[in-house]
């Protein structure tokens, strides 16, 4: 099996992350495709899957350009193995059930929102572009996701079950969502990457909103989970990635 | 489990060029704020709206299909109220 070395300079080595937790959470998201429980809804996560999809393909793109090895987007998706990802963990959980894709969204999405606000500000233009262009469709995305959480927690008695149930599985990851490891903070200090202190607010301020209709209690901050940003991951995403690069491995080079 | 079936709404999208909300079709959707969504998922996906609005299918008050004869055959014999009848003077052009 051809796997590849990127070479991951702080710039790269950001890029991929942004782009591997989009990339992952795309793929967690579709495989809802044809099995959502209505076809309004089943659009609705395809939607959203993908927005992700194409945020990972101008990152993936960008960070082969910075490399500078003449890899493309493609390669870098499809030819790297689960301890090549840099996605952090909460993304790449199996779905689980409804409530359970919908929390994960809400609180990926309630971080990705404020993130590319600051991000579009980037010393970096190119990132700052695509910024821009995904903070949009974050602030659907915390709409979507935020509004089903509020329906799901304040709903009926087995909604509201499930969604605490998700709530207990999903809140040790979220502190990864606001590490800062050392090529962090040196794209921080370089203005390229917003402090993750900064965004933490913004996050706070909308799972506080959101949670307080859904009466939804927000869990204390524990011990949490750590590790995909440098390539320590669960047991799940070698599975996910064997199916989401079969066809690439099964015919490498292949295209249509 | 209680499982009540999700009522249904009719979605009226404006288009980028239209100057007045046309019907487009339904979703099924549990309140007013998931229909909008569900009809911007359902419906704009290719970039065909700037506005949208939703009316609960039940608020509509249909005419009966078998009332047809009724409701309208009476103006197939009134040709003259199409405007083609009038004559206009040359001096006028194209209107």
């Amino acid at each position: 099996m051809t796997t590849i070395a990127v070479a991951e300079t702080p710039l790269v080595l950001s890029l991929l992350r942004l782009a591997d937790t989009a990339l992952v959470h795309s793929h967690r998201l579709s495989e809802w495709c044809g099995h959502a429980p209505m076809i309004e809804e089943d659009l609705a996560l395809a939607n959203l899957a993908l927005d992700l999809l194409g945020q990972a393909r101008a990152l993936y793109a960008y960070a082969a350009e910075v490399e500078g090895a003449g890899r493309t987007e493609d390669d870098l998706a499809y030819l790297r193995d689960a301890p090549q990802y840099r996605n952090v963990l909460m993304a790449e959980l199996p779905r689980g059930d409804f409530a359970f894709t919908i929390l994960r969204a809400f609180l990926l999405s309630a971080h990705a929102h404020p993130f590319w606000q600051a991000a579009s500000r980037s010393t970096d233009a190119q990132l700052a572009a695509i910024a821009a262009k995904a903070e949009k469709e974050a602030a659907y995305h915390v709409r979507h996701s935020g509004e089903w959480t509020i329906r799901l927690g304040d709903g009926t008695e087995e909604s509201r079950r499930r969604m605490l149930a998700a709530l207990d599985a999903l809140w040790p990851y979220t502190g990864e969502l606001f590490e800062a490891d050392e090529a962090d903070r040196a794209m921080i200090a370089a203005g390229v990457l917003p402090d993750p202190a900064a965004i933490r607010p913004a996050w706070e301020a909308t799972v506080a909103r959101v949670f307080d209709e859904a009466l939804l209690p927000r869990p204390a901050d524990g011990w949490m989970h750590s590790g995909g940003r440098t390539g320590r991951h669960t047991e799940h995403l070698g599975h996910m990635l064997a199916v989401m690069q079969h066809l690439q491995r099964a015919y490498p080079g292949c295209s249509w | 489990m209680t499982e009540q079936p999700m009522p249904l709404w009719e979605v009226f999208i404006r288009a980028r060029s239209g100057l007045a909300h046309r019907h487009v079709g339904s979703v099924h959707a549990a309140d007013a704020e998931m229909a909008l969504q569900a009809a911007r998922d359902t419906y704009t996906r290719r970039g065909e709206g700037l506005s949208i609005w939703v009316v609960p299918s039940a608020a509509i008050t249909a005419s009966d299909p078998a009332d047809k004869d009724a409701l309208f055959e009476p103006t197939a014999s009134k040709p003259y109220r199409h405007p083609t009848f009038y004559e206009i003077p040359p001096e006028v052009g194209h209107m």
